[in-house]
């Protein structure tokens, strides 16, 4: 039996060497503890930016903003850079949640694009910095839906052709935000008839889903395992990569346009370090990398400009101020009784 | 060593850690987030019950199965001479040294449309069935990663059971199946409850096979206690309630199954 | 009993087969050349390669092991302390502390981890409070809970074997003029290693295979293997988690084989020892 134990520490010892190697650079100007979307980054970059700062950098993944939120409202301190969307940033604004910033040390925020300064969520632009922004619309394969079929609308999430074929997001603002524009109403509609109708639309539709999904919806539209999905626009051209056949549709009763930028959380240990990162993401190289490699729409004019002049054409991509005015809502921080709503509402749903 | 001092730390430490949690959640299921004392968090409960009833619903069809796949298995392992026998424990537990969440995460590519199972229909020109993402392919993940504490402790129990005992029975005159109903099956229902235990519980309570296995559709009680701690609904004491809640009947249900349990041996003893 | 029939063999192979299946195709598609789960692209080793560069998966395992062998190791000697003592309470107090002992053990894990998670929240606010610290839940918090549904294993290991134990052998000790610690490692130890070591390594297994538990304790700093797979899971599992699950199961199927070749040869060994002897 104690030779039993020595093989076991034998074989545990022989694993750990290896895991050594992995190394990591000595952290000589401390850390900073970075909680960033799953699959949103160029990972390259983090080592670009411990080469070139010498402080090392703690990655970890959420996969949705309420999850962020969830660990936060935790008294989960020990983040120093966190990447929320546009009405979750305006949430947290409003809970005091967020450190402001000094932006004398993110000199290159000059370079974000003028439209996404002083956004609706973060209006004197005090707290957040653009990391990424795009537009939502209907993922599909043509293959697997009637020809001719009318994609440019969310009705189509409704078909009952499609049964068992269609995928939606599995959170609460997203997916109540979709019933709210088949139904004609604002993003941002604090009337409590108007959110329990749309949920009312959605009790209707699950027995037509697959399943409410977050980023396994790659798999399954890469795979062709669903046919008709809800995702962003350079999701769509990563998944397109892989599976070509896949198209993109943008539905006419409007759709969601959303930023996510960088913030510092209250209590932040390493505030200028959190700092000097979100500057190095704000790099022309840091920029393009992550463009590259996530296709999502950079907000950073110099690597707009650096970008293939066929992604900068993209309509969907870089859209113009015409069709975002027109076509676009981005989501607003909504009132805490109008939240309470979405999350009671959310959970009927997920009862049902 | 005639000392019980010797145990003093760990009754220190299950003070602290054993019984201090559950009283901490015993205060946040009876108070509010502003520190009152309310019973408003057991009656925000009442619009889960769908959820609790499906929750254990799906966690006694999964036990169910467990046991009717677990037993024979356990019976056939324990009858088997040679190395079958020697490795069936190794070979029951071997799995269980794979990361539970991935190889739960592997069923998904076999169950999808897409996926391996699918693939094996179209050969005959059946299917595509839509197995993933539904309440069945949750019971299969419960049934899948719980089906070994169903089946090692019958077969331990089964092992035991001396084989003079046995051959008394049939020297008395008891075919096969008489001994079966009642030598063997009596003697291993120790081995039944123990592993109906450890089958129901963990399933009763599980959010992560639902949570990958389901597509998010089905809400068990697991998924609704992670959302009131570290999801979007954050709420602990509502959180603490459900957990209370859920705590007491499965401590209820398995009191008296074990009541039950122990009555039923000494009837057919 | 009678030996199995054709069928009763053909439903234990798919009952294996049941219980296997999944973990071929992890181990398949840790050699598949493309990222995707769906499409075989070629063999290929370059997730095996990638493993050993991406930082987050090693430092999870590292975490992992750390923490599983420091629990597995602290909560064997509480355990063993812990049965001994218990052997030695009156019937009532000790029957109280085996049911406290057993309520981590039929508790749902869940139940467990959000309490403790609200013990930690609540006992490190209130020190942070009195004495100004910056604790925060991590590495100390995973340890304890760790260690708290380890030692009832452990206690449930060593029970048995304490009950076998002769309780004349520990006073023959004594007059021998053993005392104490040493006459508790010459004699009682050796009768309860087997119980022991078992504890230990079920500990062990328990705490790498833990997620519900350490997902609520863990904080936010720290990761454990399990958690950056659920992580993933809820996306796209990278194919190095497979080939890091392929060499750790990969290692253990090698170590038990070992193992029971061993235990074979010296079952041989004895079974040629005694017949010689018979012969003589």
């Amino acid at each position: 039996m104690k030779k039993k134990l020595i093989a076991l520490t034998l074989a545990a010892a022989s694993v750990l060497p290896l895991a050594a190697c992995g190394g990591s650079p000595a952290a000589e100007n401390g850390v900073v503890n970075v909680y960033n979307w799953g699959e949103y980054i160029d990972m390259s970059v983090l080592e670009d930016f411990e080469a070139a700062t010498g402080i090392k950098v703690n990655y970890q993944t959420f996969d949705s903003n309420e999850a962020l939120y969830g660990k936060l409202a935790n008294g989960a301190t020990g983040y120093d850079v966190i990447i929320p969307s546009d009405y979750m940033i305006g949430q947290m604004i409003e809970e005091d949640m967020l450190e402001p910033l000094n932006f004398d040390n993110i000199p290159n925020f000059s370079d974000v694009v003028p439209a996404l300064k002083n956004p609706e969520y973060d209006p004197e632009n005090l707290y957040s910095v653009p990391y990424m922004f795009g537009i939502l619309g209907i993922i599909y394969n043509p293959g697997m839906v009637d020809e001719g079929e009318d994609m440019e609308t969310w009705n189509v999430l409704w078909n009952e052709k499609y049964a068992g074929d269609i995928l939606m997001f599995d959170n609460s603002r997203d997916t109540i935000g979709i019933a709210l524009k088949k139904l004609g109403y604002s993003y941002n509609t604090t009337e409590a008839a108007q959110i329990t109708a749309a949920v009312d639309e959605l009790v209707a539709q699950k027995p037509l889903l697959q399943g409410y999904v977050m980023d396994d919806i790659f798999e399954k539209l890469e795979g062709e395992n669903a046919a008709i999905g809800v995702y962003y626009y350079g999701d769509y051209l990563t998944m397109a990569d892989n599976n070509p056949a896949l198209r993109f549709a943008l539905p006419r009763e409007g759709t969601n346009r959303y930023v996510d930028a960088m913030c510092i959380p209250k209590g932040a240990e390493n505030k200028e370090n959190a700092e000097a990162f979100i500057n190095f993401m704000c790099s022309t190289e840091a920029g393009l990398k992550n463009c590259e490699e996530t296709w999502y729409s950079s907000p950073l004019l110099s690597v707009q400009d650096s970008l293939d002049p066929e992604v900068k054409a993209d309509p969907f991509a870089y859209p113009d101020a015409a069709f975002m005015n027109e076509q676009c809502e981005t989501f607003a921080c909504l009132p805490a009784e109008t939240r309470t709503l979405y999350n009671d509402e959310w959970i009927r749903l997920m009862n049902s | 060593m005639k000392s019980k001092a010797i145990s003093f730390p760990y009754v220190g430490w299950m003070g602290l850690f054993v019984i201090a949690p559950i009283l901490i959640i015993t205060v946040y299921a009876f108070t509010s987030a502003t520190g009152g004392f309310t019973l408003a968090n057991f009656q925000d409960m009442a619009q889960y019950a769908s959820a609790f009833g499906r929750s254990f619903l799906l966690a006694a069809v999964a036990t169910v199965v467990c046991v009717l796949i677990g037993y024979p298995m356990a019976y056939y392992l324990a009858r088997e001479t040679g190395w079958l026998h020697r490795m069936a424990t190794m070979l029951i537990m071997l799995p269980m040294w794979m990361n539970f969440l991935l190889r739960t995460y592997s069923w998904k590519f076999l169950l999808e449309r897409n996926g391996l199972i699918n693939a094996f229909f179209d050969l005959f020109g059946l299917g595509p069935f839509q197995m993933i993402d539904t309440q069945g392919a949750i019971v299969l993940g419960m049934i899948y990663n719980f089906l070994p504490y169903m089946v090692l402790p019958i077969f331990s129990v089964i092992e035991k059971i001396d084989p003079k005992v046995i051959e008394a029975a049939q020297d008395l005159g008891a075919n096969s199946v008489t001994v079966f109903r009642r030598v063997i099956f009596p003697l291993s229902l120790p081995g039944v409850l123990s592993g109906i235990t450890m089958v129901f519980i963990p399933s009763v309570s599980t959010f992560a096979i639902s949570r990958l296995l389901g597509g998010s559709k089905t809400l068990l009680l697991g998924n609704l206690i992670d959302m009131q701690f570290l999801g979007g609904a954050y709420n602990p004491h509502l959180g603490s309630a459900i957990s209370l809640v859920m705590m007491v009947i499965v401590m209820v249900c398995m009191a008296l199954m074990n009541h039950f349990g122990d009555g039923e041996q000494g009837v057919t003893l | 009993m009678k030996k199995n029939g054709i069928l009763s063999r053909l439903f234990m192979a798919l009952c294996f087969l049941f219980l296997y299946a999944p973990i071929l195709v992890l181990v398949v598609f840790s050699f598949n050349a493309s990222k995707s789960k769906a499409v075989w692209a070629g063999f290929s080793l370059k997730w095996y390669a990638e493993l050993f560069q991406n930082e987050m998966i090693l430092n999870a395992l590292w975490l992992t092991l750390a923490v599983s062998a420091l629990a597995a190791i602290i909560s064997t000697v509480l355990g063993t302390a812990a049965a001994i003592g218990f052997r030695n309470m009156k019937h009532r107090s000790r029957s109280v502390c085996m049911t406290i002992n057993n309520i981590p053990l039929t508790n749902a894990d869940i139940i467990t981890g959000v309490s403790m998670m609200l013990l930690f929240l609540f006992g490190i606010s209130a020190v942070n409070g009195l004495f100004g610290f910056k604790w925060r839940m991590g590495f100390a918090t995973l340890l304890i809970a760790h260690i708290t549904f380890d030692v009832p294993n452990v206690i449930l290991s060593v029970m048995p074997k304490l009950r076998q134990l002769d309780p004349n052998i520990y006073e023959a000790a004594q007059d021998l003029g053993d005392h104490g610690f040493h006459a508790f490692r010459k004699v009682i130890l050796p009768e309860i290693m087997p119980g022991v070591v078992n504890g230990l390594i079920i500990a062990f297994t328990l705490s790498i295979d833990d997620f519900v538990i350490s997902y609520f304790t863990a904080g936010s700093q720290t990761q454990t293997l399990s958690m950056v797979i659920y992580s993933m899971a809820k996306k796209r599992v990278s194919p190095e988690i497979n080939a890091l699950s392929t060499l750790m199961f990969v290692a253990v199927v090698a170590l038990m084989v070992l193992v029971n070749l061993r235990q074979t040869r010296q079952e041989r060994l004895a079974k040629r020892q005694r017949e010689k002897l018979t012969a003589q």
